[in-house]
């Protein structure tokens, strides 16, 4: 990767910028402007050095929980030596030529950044240097960098950045093999726990998220929806909306051809958010269902049923061996169906999103996960280019995968459109809940052979997915090889799809944090119909330390996978004795680029209550930025994914969901959370995202406690389904 | 519609117009310009709307502003005085609790509270208090570890942060 290399004069005469300080992006696009104060000066994208030594960082990514805002710029503050307590961090504007991805979603705004971020800070900490040697007139191997100032070995003459900013944004951006990046153990900042950034904001109050905006003449708005998903509205109560108290206006909105991008629906807006909300209980809309879902979960379970009456499907995923062969040498068979439930997301902040279209501008204030995404989609509806149209960032109040879709984005500049005023949407809980893109269900139909030695012989699936009307795939399909397939010497995957025209979409880890669960359930059962320790048994499979994809460093490699698991059974105390009704769990899983181990230890009374213990957990995510976040991000998946096995499930009829708010749709509270203790192996291997990988083990390692403790095998989630509480 | 006086964070306050079954919530966010208190169900289930009613912990989107009238109401913007934060405000600093923040300010005056009213809590009781905020990120261990902090009960096992 290069800096884009351009000397100011250059620059100001192209953009025709005649003052302030200047952003200089990466090869590819070559500018960007930054609307700096005179005494502000950038030496690239991410920073702006102020006179008095103020350091602005960009963050350039969403933060929805996942600790960006923070991770990402001490990745900067490492490398140009800035002194973080002094250190201003603002989210970057939504600019994909300049900052390319700006998403967030699939754990990789650490990983992709990296080398980016560690770049930019370098090679500013490099041309403040080279400032400074010029000033003092000796060589820059003279001079090096501390605490954000330059100093002068022989001499300790001291120059701030702020000093030495105006002058070293004039230099040339050097070639990244001219930046030498510090080394591990150089490391000052990364690697310890560093506070969330926005943290004093949170604690008292401060307006910070997209529900927080305030534009001047500002109006509020809600909008309703088909209780059957993708319906259209023929009428609607609109005269007697409109004359409810605080009720401005009423009316139509046709949405696009894909729900996804813009659902059809009634708005209402009115002068406050309660006036909206309140209008929207008498609102009465005839709904055209033609082409809504007409679904009902008992049909498509029933579908599911039938199907698994089979040991194989209509499609191969994946074959490796003779499956045939293997059970002929088995010694025993075990054969099992597991399933799980539809969920939805449920972000504590419910869907919201302010717009202000002018006729010929538009600005949109919004919690989103892929913003340029919605940026893009509210320039074509509004017949605008996209030079026009500003989005505003701001902290979402939690993602997992919701705001991958920029619905409610559109829902509002919709709305604003129509009114020419600046509005304020916020969607009700009841509408979030029944108006999701929801984790799609599905069963898994597996038999193993287990030979003499207690091994494997032959592993035969047959997944079921619920969801995709024509074809399998997406949240609903599988990413393969999933472990142990390449592992195993006779192996068969095949597939069968019930179709539905429910909506999906990717959840926290998706397809994993479902896939997890039957997968690391089974080779419980497996190893345990094989009268053997269920730690050997899964490092028996692992083997030799290999790239399970040759030179591919996002695939598994089964030693890291190794390490993951001894360490979390050593730290849990694996194979102790325990008491009669407890029990120990493991459990495995790779996503995201990282392996993650967890152990469960719990004890399960007569009346099933479950007391957990403690979960530990191991993870291998190569070098740590934050230890603070990191670790948060460990926790806080296992506690979601305790919430999504004790008690979570979406159920329809007729295209409805019948599920509205936290009452029926529970979320784990803090009542019976253990101690999660979270173990890191540092290796250096490029860092990898922590946001999901470690949600998928802790369903599968509860249930294997479970078996351990009670001699029950948990087939279908939620474990309230089969009488367990927590 | 009418306006209703209330203290409001230590200060004496009148509403502009609003209806009278307005919930809290909706003026402090709508017609005060106080956006810290939260709306996430709308039912009085998940707790971010939590404010302070004569003391008590309270749910503002379940409480009709007519209620409140002449009452005294405390919200996380009213919790710290102008150089010092309420010591469960440091703690949650000192810990890093929050995550996404969302549930942040309706945890903390549950917090507040369930230490006026037990200054030494053991984990059931702060479990007992807490079940009524929702934490959609899972925050709970941090939760538990700041109110202890913040209650001054020592505790060797619990990380504070190196750097704020």
């Amino acid at each position: 990767m290069e800096l884009f290399n351009v000397n100011r004069r250059n620059f100001l005469k192209m953009t025709g910028i005649s003052a302030g300080g200047l952003i200089l992006g990466w090869s590819v696009p070559k500018f960007a402007i930054a609307a700096t104060a005179d005494n502000e000066h950038s030496l690239n994208a991410y920073l702006l050095i102020s006179t008095d030594n103020t350091i602005t960082l960009f963050s350039p990514n969403p933060e929805i929980g996942q600790g960006v805002k923070t991770a990402l710029p001490m990745i900067i503050a490492e490398e140009l030596e800035a002194d973080w307590q002094a250190v201003v961090v603002k989210q970057s504007t939504i600019d994909s030529k300049l900052y390319k991805r700006q998403a967030a979603g699939g754990s990789r705004s650490v990983n992709v950044s990296w080398d980016k971020l560690r770049y930019a800070g370098a090679s500013a900490k490099l041309m403040l240097i080279k400032a400074a040697s010029l000033e003092w007139q000796v060589a820059e191997a003279e001079c090096f960098a501390e605490n954000a100032h330059v100093i002068h070995k022989a001499t300790q003459r001291k120059l701030s950045y702020g000093e030495l900013a105006e002058k070293a944004a004039l230099l040339d951006v050097p070639a990244d093999k001219q930046v030498k990046l510090k080394s591990v153990n150089e490391y000052n900042l990364i690697g310890k726990r560093v506070g969330g950034v926005d943290n004093a904001a949170i604690v008292t109050g401060q307006p910070l998220f997209g529900i927080d905006q305030q534009i001047p003449n500002m109006l509020y708005a809600t909008y309703a929806k088909c209780p059957a998903y993708n319906g259209k509205p023929i009428s609607a109560n609109l005269a007697e909306v409109k004359q409810q108290p605080g009720v401005i206006d009423a009316f139509i909105i046709k949405g696009s051809r894909s729900p996804r991008q813009l659902p059809h629906g009634v708005a209402i807006v009115g002068t406050s958010t309660w006036a909206v909300f309140k209008a929207k209980q008498i609102l009465k809309v005839k709904w055209d269902t033609k082409k809504a879902a007409k679904d009902s979960l008992t049909q498509l379970q029933a579908q599911a049923g039938k199907f698994a009456l089979h040991d194989k499907g209509d499609q191969a995923l994946l074959t490796q061996g003779d499956v045939k062969q293997g059970f002929k040498q088995a010694e025993q068979t075990v054969s099992s169906l597991y399933t799980y439930p539809y969920l939805a997301h449920t972000p504590l902040e419910p869907m919201n999103a302010s717009a202000w279209y002018t006729g010929d501008a538009l600005h949109i204030w919004a919690p989103a996960q892929i913003p340029q995404g919605g940026k893009s989609l509210a320039a074509k509806y509004c017949k605008l280019d996209e030079s026009k149209v500003v989005f505003h960032q701001t902290r979402v109040g939690g993602g997992f995968g919701r705001r991958l879709a920029n619905d409610y984005v559109m829902e509002a500049v919709a709305i604003s459109k129509q009114i020419k005023q600046p509005v304020q949407y916020v969607s009700t809980r009841e509408e979030d809940t029944t108006h999701d893109h929801y984790r799609p269900s599905a069963f898994f139909k597996m038999k193993a052979g287990i030979d003499k030695q207690g091994k494997i012989s032959a592993w035969q699936e047959h997944f079921i997915t619920l969801g995709g009307n024509k074809k399998a795939g997406g949240p609903a399909g599988r990413i393969l090889p999933e472990f142990p397939a390449p592992l195993l010497s006779n192996f068969e995957l095949t597939q069968s799809l019930v179709k539905s025209r429910m909506p999906i979409g990717a959840m926290r880890a998706p397809i994993s944090n479902g896939v997890a669960f039957p997968l690391q359930s089974f080779l419980h059962e497996i190893s345990t119909a094989a009268k053997r320790d269920h730690l050997e048994f899964l490092l028996e499979i692992l083997g030799d330390p290999v790239w399970l994809k040759p030179n591919n460093k996002d695939s598994l490699h089964t030693g890291r996978a190794a390490e993951v698991l001894k360490l979390a059974a050593t730290k849990a105390g694996w194979g102790k004795p325990l008491a009669k009704g407890q029990g120990m769990g493991i459990a495995f899983y790779f996503s995201h680029s990282t392996p993650v181990a967890q152990v469960v230890e719990l004890s399960v009374d007569s009346n099933k209550k479950i007391k957990l213990h403690k979960i530990t957990v191991a993870a291998d995510a190569g070098p740590i930025v934050n230890l603070s976040g990191a670790e948060h991000q460990c926790q806080g998946s296992v506690i979601d994914g305790i919430s999504i096995a004790m008690g979570q499930e979406i159920t329809f009829t007729n295209g409805v969901v019948e599920q509205t708010n936290f009452d029926d749709y529970p979320l784990q509270r803090i009542n019976g959370i253990p101690e999660i203790e979270v173990h890191f192996i540092q290796s250096d291997f490029q860092p990898t995202g922590l946001g999901e990988p470690a949600l998928p083990p802790t369903a599968p390692a509860l249930c294997n406690a479970i078996a351990a403790a009670t001699g029950e095998r948990v087939y279908q989630l939620p474990l309230n389904k089969s009488g367990f509480s927590l | 519609m009418p306006k209703y006086k209330f203290t409001l964070n230590q200060q004496a306050i009148v509403t502009p117009d609003v209806a009278k079954d307005t919930p809290l919530l909706w003026v402090l966010r709508d017609a005060l310009n106080l956006q810290g208190t939260k709306y996430g169900c709308g039912k009085g289930l998940c707790g971010a709307c939590t404010v302070h009613f004569n003391g008590s912990p309270t749910r503002a989107c379940q409480l009709p502003v007519e209620a409140a009238s002449e009452q005294k109401i405390t919200t996380i913007e009213g919790l710290a005085t102008a150089d010092k934060l309420h010591p469960v405000q440091q703690a949650w600093l000192d810990l890093d609790v929050p995550q996404c923040g969302y549930c942040q300010a309706g945890q903390i005056m549950s917090a507040v509270s369930l230490l006026e009213n037990i200054p030494q809590p053991t984990d059931e009781q702060i479990e007992q208090m807490m079940s009524g905020n929702i934490c959609r990120c899972g925050t709970y261990n941090r939760i538990k570890d700041a109110i202890k902090v913040a209650a001054g009960i020592k505790d060797d096992s619990i990380y504070r942060i190196d750097i704020k």
